[in-house]
């Protein structure tokens, strides 16, 4: 979508329609609770970072976030409103492995447009804002490793989402990959997309957020400005995993 | 061995010569089986991609049951066939016994199972890799089944030759339902059974040297259309 195109339909839809709130949510598997937060509203626009250590629930967060998973208790509200099928359209999701169809790039795009019942002349367009409208008649799957990200991150942007939830897309990726998705996420969120990225690359949100949640153990244990999270976090856990020292916190 | 190089010599001068009977022969096999396989695929590629993505109480005995009638024996389908087109079955008013409908008809019955339950599976195994994909893209029933037919077409491919093969080589329900009509329903394998009964065991070894050919000729005709047409997908 051209980007005086998108900020318009953002601005009429209004940065409320993705203020994603969470209240007394929590999730369980055989009795463990994996995620518990009391209360969390995220704030409606820009790049909010979910950080913290494996197995803290980022992804499980997201999903929840996403209507992948249906909560234990409580509910997610957008836009004030309880998360329903036709929100969940409003939201695209960019796995950590994309999962790419048996076909060519440009029918990975086509086949989302054409579902969605989207203008499907902008597949071009979708290809080259990730670089990769010389490769659209390739097999998807025969791409590299960052050339999937991209264009599953094309892909999620055929949708047009209000709320773009990236999780750890740039793992196992080299350096040139990683700055290429990075440089593609934070186009989108210049064109008006909330972008909520998880990562567990210091590095990275430093980059990329405006605002942290940093997540131990499937509870928010600090949620800040970027700014105020790096220069000064509150909690031990948070200050540990930034200072690389974490396990020493486990240990003690 | 004797027996089996005149069978050879046999069946390369039938073919050669062009004889019209065997042509004729070849010819109806080879429009019923495909018919049947081509009718089982249009009614059992669907069904099996929706017995693959949906979950409905009695689904697991409704699988026992599709996974029992791959193994349907051709007599007793020909029979049941036979049953509701016989002029006092319920379906005698059709006019369609001893005819090649009908043995489409019963091959189609025969091979259906086979195409359901295999493309179930394989499309199930596929949605499993790409259910949560599906799900984040709120995509509907109808656009996944769409999506894993077009992704597994190529498994698909095989699993409408399963069918092939198993149609091309059965005897009992063609027998049945066709009559083994000569100039009418006379196919490869009812005409194999009748030279062996004559004793004309050259020709009947003959005509299975043919019908082997035929169906290696269709397997490589699917496998060369699958190579041809695989530059898009990673299959």
């Amino acid at each position: 979508m051209p980007m005086p195109e998108r900020m318009a339909r953002n601005d009429a839809r209004g940065a409320r329609a993705c203020r994603i709130e969470l209240r007394s949510l929590a999730y369980d598997v055989a009795g463990t609770r994996l995620i518990d937060v009391p209360a969390l509203t995220l704030r409606p626009t820009g790049t909010t970072v979910v950080m913290g250590p494996n197995g803290a629930g980022k992804s499980l967060l997201l999903r929840l976030m996403h209507g992948l998973i249906p909560p234990s208790s409580g509910e997610i509200l957008v836009g004030g409103r309880p998360l329903s099928p036709e929100q969940c359209k409003a939201q695209a999701l960019v796995f950590q492995k994309p999962v790419l169809l048996r076909r060519s790039v440009a029918a990975n795009i086509d086949f989302v447009l054409k579902a969605r019942g989207k203008d499907r002349s902008r597949c071009r367009d979708l290809l080259d804002r990730v670089d990769l409208g010389s490769l659209a008649d390739r097999p998807a799957r025969r791409l590299s490793g960052g050339e999937q990200q991209r264009l599953a991150i094309a892909r999620a942007l055929a949708t047009e989402p209000d709320t773009l939830f990236l999780d750890e897309p740039t793992a196992s990726l080299d350096p040139e990959s990683v700055q290429a998705i990075e440089g593609i996420v934070a186009a989108a969120a210049r064109d008006g997309v909330r972008i909520i990225f998880v990562t567990h690359d210091v590095q990275q949100a430093r980059r990329l957020a405006e605002d942290v949640v940093f997540l131990s153990s499937g509870r928010v244990a600090e949620e800040a400005s970027a700014d105020a999270f790096f220069n000064g976090p509150e909690t031990k856990v948070a200050r540990a995993y930034l200072s690389g020292h974490l396990d020493r916190l486990v240990e003690t | 061995m004797q027996q089996i190089g005149e069978a050879i010599g046999l069946a390369i001068g039938l073919l050669l010569a062009a004889d019209a009977d065997l042509l004729e022969i070849v010819t109806l096999s080879l429009y019923v089986s495909l018919s049947a396989t081509s009718i089982a695929c249009v009614l059992g590629l669907p069904l099996g991609a929706i017995l693959a993505v949906t979950r409905f109480p009695g689904r697991g005995p409704v699988l026992v049951l599709i996974n029992a009638l791959m193994g349907l024996p051709p007599v007793v389908v020909g029979l049941i066939v036979y049953l509701h087109l016989s002029r006092s079955g319920p379906l005698g008013f059709l006019g369609l016994l001893y005819t090649p409908t009908a043995m489409i008809v019963a091959q189609t019955i025969l091979i259906a199972p086979i195409v359901v339950a295999l493309s179930r599976q394989v499309l199930e195994d596929l949605h499993l890799e790409y259910a949560e994909q599906f799900r984040s893209l709120a995509l509907s029933a109808r656009q996944i089944i769409q999506a894993l037919l077009w992704d597994g077409r190529f498994a698909l491919f095989t699993v409408a030759l399963a069918g092939f093969g198993r149609a091309v080589a059965e005897v009992g329900a063609v027998m049945i339902v066709g009559g083994n009509i000569d100039h009418l329903t006379r196919v490869m394998t009812t005409a194999i059974t009748l030279e062996t009964s004559r004793g004309n065991l050259p020709l009947a070894l003959a005509l299975g040297i043919v019908l082997l050919a035929l169906a290696m000729a269709v397997t490589a005709a699917v496998h060369g259309l699958r190579a041809g047409t695989a530059g898009h997908a990673d299959a």
